[in-house]
């Protein structure tokens, strides 16, 4: 035991307990299809066999995993991709019977040496966006299925009724059966499912189930995340890790699916048969002991996780208060890290994998749920983490005891705690200026910082209230503002401006409008405006490190290609650049983080074999971001308007945005736009936004110019044919696909760069057509 | 009479430390990396170096973010 730990019998929660006749829910179950498959080992970190399941027909089968498949796609989010493309079709919505819901996992996952090895990567057609949507989480589900025998999951079809599929990687054994008893929130779903299917009454045996799931929330909107459990053996409960952007829980219940569980018997730490596991074992040491010696000093995410960004994202101007209008607010200071460090119970390792010794997960037991179906009874409450937080702030709610009721009502209805706080937070824009209204709101007065409103109308959501409002809302940002400017309620661009969503998916918590390279960081990207590709505002906006587009360019390649990469593998970003070696601010690139990009290179090589370098590692990415950019133009998007980003993330929309930092804004127009002193001084706030306005929209589109170059596709987004040869990403249909689209670009006359280039600027190449040359 | 400090001018205060300056210009996150002339200066310092005129100074915070 290490020091401050409880030992696993002294503990209680002290939540309310639950009795269930799990017997009988079981007995209940009535088995649609099943298969049994033989178990084997893995290899060098791959199960070299993916799983498939037909919900529709009740086929079960095993396919193979090629060499050809692990260099091209390497694992992962690129299995995910590749099993996407042999299945789906361009037409494919999310709620096809054809789409897919696949959960992958990658040759590093389930490793317990080094940090952060247990992350599971999700992929589907999102309900948000229409394109495909991945999204990481951690749990034990990821591990588990390939210690069962599998890379992935892909999921295909409806069933007819509400089922669960079981990975029975102990018997050996694939069974889809009906559940039509068990509970469809995630925090009972998960209790009653683990303690169902372990093989003994033992919290041992509880521990090697996890359950996939997502509640009524998920089944009656766009917002649907997916759960994944992980059962806490000192808190002796299910406890519950998200992968929550797209909506891939919401796909989930379009296929009624209640839950899938994994089972598994005995692993240990070379479970994954690493080929060099000395290697292993040097490198994870040192980033052990470098996370406990130096963390407390750094980040503190083994105390607070990473609620430790509130305090600095607020003095930094960055945390989004009143729909991301301003970055920091007078009452920030009553959500600080240390509010959350009091309701943390403080003595239990929290890891959401075993060997994870930043153990960032935190949790809050006993906690009183105040409102809804579950009032008055206690439940552990997993986070807050930062974009929970910063989801109140946007909504201007300043308790941290109704963010953690917000995070609770979320996890259990399977709601995505960003898209839910985002939207609810343009609502309540919109119900400031009048477009929105008590009666248009269905009785809600849905005003920033109206808690009981707020949680009321997700209640009102997971019940499917036929609200016409509560409809609509829970479709989030996009479906929204359609809904207003068709209804005439407002001017139709404030409601453009203000609704923070892009490719259809809600923002996360940062604001953006003083960083143009985060501005490409939330809007070039394949998914929509999460910050898991490129997380750059201080090194643009505070560390001046990228000043010219060419910089923020090179950026937006360099680092979403390492955040891709972590999902290639199963691996959690944060032991990457949120602890730093003791020396290493004396390395040539600090923000690169040296001597932690050599681990992953000696990581990956000592578990498969291999021989790869760093640039090796890039490549990897770079061959699965351009796929999955070029499956988003197959599937008719990827392209620059589909980039678009709404003008709140840039700049300020209304005057009081201006005039609460009019000294800043008034400066830029004098040193960005040349504007002498005296005609500042002369002209109005709404003369002066519009100028802003035209500025920073030029930048963005003078941005997208250089990032498309860099990135080696056309001035419309489209990643060229030579391109994907170069990366050996030369599908015969893939290239015919683009070369067709590109051919479509030109007759349309869209095949041109977007920034206004006078005064002797260019943009990136003269040559059209340039990529031809390459 | 002047710093340069992430490429942004500040005015030069006379024996100014690191830290002093770090809380002037509000770069209040902890982990940074100061390097003043291209010259780390160590974290254990930054209370006892003074900051000299015309220098040029990079706050490098290292923070990850999301």
């Amino acid at each position: 035991m290490t020091e401050g730990q409880v030992p696993v019998e002294e503990y209680k929660t002290g939540n309310t307990e639950h009795k269930w006749d799990l017997k009988k829910i079981k007995n209940a179950h009535k088995i649609l299809a099943e298969y049994s498959y033989k178990k084997r080992e893995i290899q060098k970190g791959y199960a070299n066999h993916t799983l498939y399941v037909n919900l529709s027909t009740g086929e079960i089968k095993e396919k193979k995993v090629t060499e050809e498949m692990k260099k091209k796609f390497t694992g992962g989010r690129g299995f995910g991709l590749k099993l996407l493309w042999d299945s789906i079709k361009p037409t494919t919505h999310w709620n096809s019977e054809e789409n897919e819901l696949i959960i992958t996992t990658g040759p590093l996952c389930g490793v317990t040496q080094y940090p952060g090895s247990g992350k599971s990567l999700c992929l589907t057609i999102s309900p948000s966006t229409d394109i495909i949507c991945d999204s990481n989480v951690g749990g034990y589900f990821g591990p588990y299925l390939k210690f069962a025998g599998f890379d992935a999951l892909e999921i295909q079809g409806k069933a007819k009724e509400d089922v669960i599929i079981v990975v029975d990687g102990e018997k050996g054994k694939i069974t889809i059966e009906t559940a039509p008893k068990e509970e469809t929130d995630s925090h009972l779903l998960a209790e009653q499912l683990t303690y169902m299917y372990a093989s003994e009454d033992t919290d041992k045996s509880r521990q090697k189930i996890s359950v996939v799931s997502a509640g009524k929330g998920a089944e009656h909107s766009y917002w649907g995340c997916l759960n994944f459990s992980f059962f806490d053996i000192r808190r002796k409960v299910p406890r519950l890790k998200q992968a929550g952007r797209g909506g891939l829980g919401t796909v989930l219940r379009d296929k009624k699916i209640k839950a899938i569980v994994a089972k598994v018997e005995e692993f240990d730490g070379v479970a994954n048969n690493p080929a060099d596991p000395k290697i292993l074992t040097r490198i994870g040491t040192k980033l052990h002991k470098e996370i406990r010696d130096l963390d407390r000093h750094q980040c503190n995410m083994r105390t607070v996780g990473t609620v430790h960004l509130v305090e600095i994202m607020d003095e930094y101007d960055l945390l989004p208060t009143e729909n991301y209008r301003f970055g920091s607010f007078p009452k920030a200071s009553k959500i600080y890290s240390p509010k959350f460090y009091e309701l943390f119970t403080q003595v239990i390792p929290d890891g959401c994998w075993h060997g994870c010794t930043m153990a960032c997960a935190k949790a809050v037991d006993a906690f009183t749920v105040m409102t809804g179906p579950y009032k008055e009874q206690k439940v552990t409450v997993d986070g807050p983490e930062y974009e929970t937080c910063g989801c109140g702030s946007n909504m201007s709610m300043w308790d941290p005891l109704w963010i953690l009721e917000f995070n609770f009502y979320c996890d259990t209805y399977g709601l995505d705690t960003i898209s839910t706080g985002t939207a609810i937070a343009f609502y309540m824009e919109m119900y400031e200026y009048g477009i929105l209204n008590k009666e248009r709101c269905n009785g809600l007065e849905l005003c920033f910082g109206n808690a009981d409103a707020t949680l009321e109308l997700m209640h009102r959501i997971a019940k499917g209230d036929k609200g016409e409002f509560i409809q609509v809302a829970g479709k989030g940002i996009r479906r929204v503002k359609d809904w207003l400017i068709k209804k005439g309620w407002g001017d139709s661009q404030l409601i453009n401006d203000c609704g923070m969503e892009s490719k259809g998916l809600e923002y996360s918590e940062y604001v953006t409008k003083e960083s143009l390279a985060m501005q490409g960081g939330y809007g070039l990207t394949l998914k929509g405006p999460q910050h898991d590709e490129a997380w750059l505002i201080f090194m643009d906006m505070v560390n001046n490190a990228i000043p010219t587009f060419e910089d923020k360019a090179e950026a937006l390649h360099y680092f979403p290609m390492w955040r891709t990469w972590f999902g290639l593998n199963g691996l959690c970003k944060l032991p990457w650049n949120d602890v730093e070696p003791a020396n290493n601010a004396e390395t040539d690139d600090p923000s690169k983080v040296p001597e932690h990009v050599q681990n992953y290179v000696e990581y990956q090589n000592a578990v498969t074999g291999w021989n790869v370098d760093k640039e090796e590692l890039i490549l990897q990415s770079e061959r699965c971001y351009n796929w999955q950019r070029a499956m988003n133009v197959w599937l008719g998007r990827g392209r620059r308007k589909d980039d678009w980003i709404p003008y709140r993330s840039m700049g300020p929309v209304t005057e009081l945005e201006y005039n609460s930092r009019k000294e800043r804004y008034d400066k830029q127009l004098m040193e960005q736009l040349g504007l002498s002193e005296g005609e500042v001084e002369k002209m109005n706030t709404e003369e002066k936004i519009k100028l802003l306005y035209d500025y920073r929209q030029d930048r963005y589109q003078k941005l997208a110019d250089a990032v498309y170059y860099r990135r080696g596709w056309t001035p419309n987004g489209v990643p060229t044919p030579q391109k994907m040869k170069q990366l050996g990403m030369d599908n015969p249909k893939m290239i015919k696909m683009l070369q067709q689209k590109i051919n479509e670009d030109e007759k349309a006359g869209l095949n041109v760069w977007g920034g206004r280039y006078n005064k002797g600027k260019k943009p990136p190449s003269n040559d059209h057509k340039y990529w031809e040359k390459w | 009479m002047s710093l340069e400090v992430n490429g942004r001018t500040v005015d030069w205060v006379e024996n100014e430390t690191v830290k002093q300056l770090l809380k002037r210009v509000k770069y209040t996150f902890p982990l940074v990396v100061v390097k003043i002339n291209d010259k780390v200066v160590p974290r254990k310092d930054f209370s006892e170096s003074i900051v000299p005129d015309n220098s040029k100074i990079a706050v490098i915070h290292m923070i990850g973010g999301g």
